[in-house]
């Protein structure tokens, strides 16, 4: 691992007494896309905004290449890009006009930022519409420009915040590959997500945040290795469920009272699969619903967050 | 990109950034056809409305040097009520950027924060000059007439530096307050008492004696009637006031309304979130 380009420690920030980091430490070494894994409200959006200088944090700290965020933001200013949940391009311009005009402001002259911006958006397959308004442009031209603009300024790490929220699935395809692309021009992507997949396809390394905590951190392989590949979820009738986590017991298996259900997290799905079926037959238990799919971000949850949990409902005591 | 930069250099940047954001505020105006086609026939039709709605009724309590025409009262008020309408924009303009991302996006690059607040109140003050000479266009069609070219020029430099000043306290409201909604409120809060409550459309002679005294005293009474006394002569004052002393007033005016509000949008702006 290569020295860090971003260090967070003991970051706090409280929103009106709620607290949307609450000591979070973290430090991700430069180069290649390491992502940030959270839900609704995990804390993400607001790190990136403390990181890119727009928040100020109540405690701790946070530095980029060894500049302090707060006491030297001038210096971190100049070696990040942002490409914030929306895209943040004026419309009455048009694509060009845009990202020469965030070229200048941050530090080209006319002619480099003339320059890079039509490298930029020829390879952002942007140089035909590149002299049309922005406002004339559908999303997913949008987001190159917004990611052409995020650059002009040859970035050391290029923040960008849930950049398929909101995206339809073709488009999103569409945003990792460019963003696969991009990995070589700024030297570290920092990428928030909720979606499991997108981090699994982009990123490198993956903290996995909630409630403003740091849960953990890894490849997505070490994820994978403690969550699974898939994922199993048996239902049984309440009182048979005691039985059920029995039988099951040498899988692991983890109770989910809010869905009533329990989960087992599985390298090999289909072959498992079969040995449940056999386990609860052998059992006399018929199950209420089965399914077997990939681990979504609430697995991920339930598997890094939770115990493994006993039966309380009704038969166990 | 360089990262030490000298001082000198700095503030060069800051003059180039500056350039650069007021070049992108002004194409909003002119890419936006609505934009254009609005802000300019709002104003065109004030003067008109104002000149033939009150004309008729007002004349009689016009000092002698309107020569007993409203359109001579009406014009230099209407130029001074331009610059506290023309400056609202910055607050709207301000709130859009700040929704739209376009404020994150510039707070995160190395230019000097400084540069947005006076990209856009520069932008606003050229957009304003462009409304006060339409406005004094229409003025001559309907026979408005000056005295000097120099005070002419005085008049329209006082009233863009009185617009000039308004463009920060729209700034600090378009920074200072989050929702739009709630910024419309504040926007018509101050500008209406300011451009009503005044000697804009009428001597304030006939107000009751307690509006009087703020009628008289506040900077949009007194920017008009510097830029009357400066375009028609100072027949044109209220009685007992000299052209000097007028002056004088509403230049103050401008300076302490951007000494309070300047420092107060710079506040503002550096805390937003």
């Amino acid at each position: 691992m290569n020295d860090p380009i971003i260090e967070v420690q003991q970051a706090v920030k409280h929103f009106g007494g709620v607290p949307a980091l609450d000591g979070l430490t973290l430090s991700i070494p430069a180069g290649g896309i390491y992502g940030l894994l959270g839900r609704n409200g995990a804390g993400k959006t607001t790190l990136i905004r403390i990181l890119a200088t727009l928040l100020r944090l109540d405690a701790g700290r946070a530095s980029i290449a060894g500049h302090d965020v707060t006491t030297d933001a001038r210096a971190v200013r100049q070696r990040i890009g942002l490409a914030g949940q929306f895209t943040a391009v004026d419309g009455h311009l048009t694509g060009r006009e845009n990202v020469v005009q965030f070229g200048r402001l941050s530090g080209l002259s006319h002619r480099a930022a003339k320059a890079r911006t039509d490298d930029l958006l020829a390879r952002l397959g942007l140089n035909v519409a590149a002299d049309r308004l922005v406002r004339t442009y559908s999303g997913g031209m949008r987001r190159r420009v917004d990611l052409a603009a995020s650059l002009i300024g040859r970035p050391r790490v290029l923040f960008l915040d849930e950049p398929t929220t909101g995206i339809d699935p073709a488009s999103r395809r569409e945003v990792w590959q460019l963003i696969r692309e991009l990995t070589a021009e700024a030297t570290t992507v920092l990428l928030t997500t909720q979606y499991l997949d997108e981090a699994d396809h982009l990123a490198d390394h993956l903290a996995v945040i909630d409630h403003g905590r740091l849960i953990t951190e890894g490849t997505p392989t070490d994820l994978k290795d403690r969550i699974g590949t898939a994922v199993i979820d048996v239902q049984v009738s309440t009182h048979q469920c005691a039985t059920a986590l029995a039988a099951l017991e040498t899988l692991a298996p983890r109770y989910d009272h809010g869905r009533d259900r329990m989960s087992i997290a599985v390298r090999d799905g289909p072959e498992t699969l079969q040995d449940v079926l056999r386990r609860l037959a052998a059992a006399e238990i018929t199950p209420t619903d089965v399914a077997l799919h990939r681990p979504t971000l609430d697995d991920v949850f339930l598997a890094l967050t939770r115990q493994a949990d006993r039966c309380t409902a009704g038969t166990m005591p | 990109m360089t990262a030490t930069t000298a001082p000198g250099h700095r503030a060069a940047r800051a003059v180039v950034d500056t350039g650069v954001l007021i070049r992108r505020n002004l194409l909003t105006n002119v890419r936006l056809p609505d934009v254009l086609i609005l802000s300019t026939l709002q104003p065109t039709v004030f003067v008109l409305m104002f000149l033939y709605v009150f004309g008729g009724a007002i004349q009689a309590a016009l000092p002698a040097a309107a020569h007993g025409e409203y359109v001579y009262w009406l014009i230099p008020g209407i130029l001074a009520q331009s610059a506290v309408f023309g400056a609202a924009p910055t607050a709207f303009g301000l709130n859009t950027d700040r929704t739209s991302g376009i404020l994150d996006r510039l707070r995160a690059l190395p230019t000097a924060r400084s540069t947005v607040l006076f990209g856009r109140t520069l932008a606003d003050l050229a957009r304003n000059a462009v409304i006060v000479g339409l406005q004094l266009a229409v003025g001559i069609l309907l026979g408005f007439r000056w005295h000097t070219t120099t005070g002419l020029c005085a008049a329209l430099a006082v009233t863009l530096a009185f617009g000039y000043a308004c463009s920060w306290v729209m700034a600090y409201l378009g920074l200072a307050i989050a929702s739009s909604e709630a910024i419309q409120a504040a926007v018509y809060i101050v500008v209406f008492p300011l451009t009503m409550t005044s000697s804009v459309f009428l001597p304030t002679q006939t107000m009751p004696g307690w509006l009087q005294t703020f009628a008289q005293h506040q900077p949009t009474t007194v920017v008009a009637n510097t830029v009357r006394a400066l375009m028609l002569g100072p027949g044109a004052l209220p009685a007992g006031h000299s052209l000097g002393g007028e002056l004088l007033t509403s230049l103050a005016w401008s300076a302490a309304i951007v000494a309070v509000f300047a420092p107060l949008t710079v506040r503002a702006y550096a805390r937003l979130g």
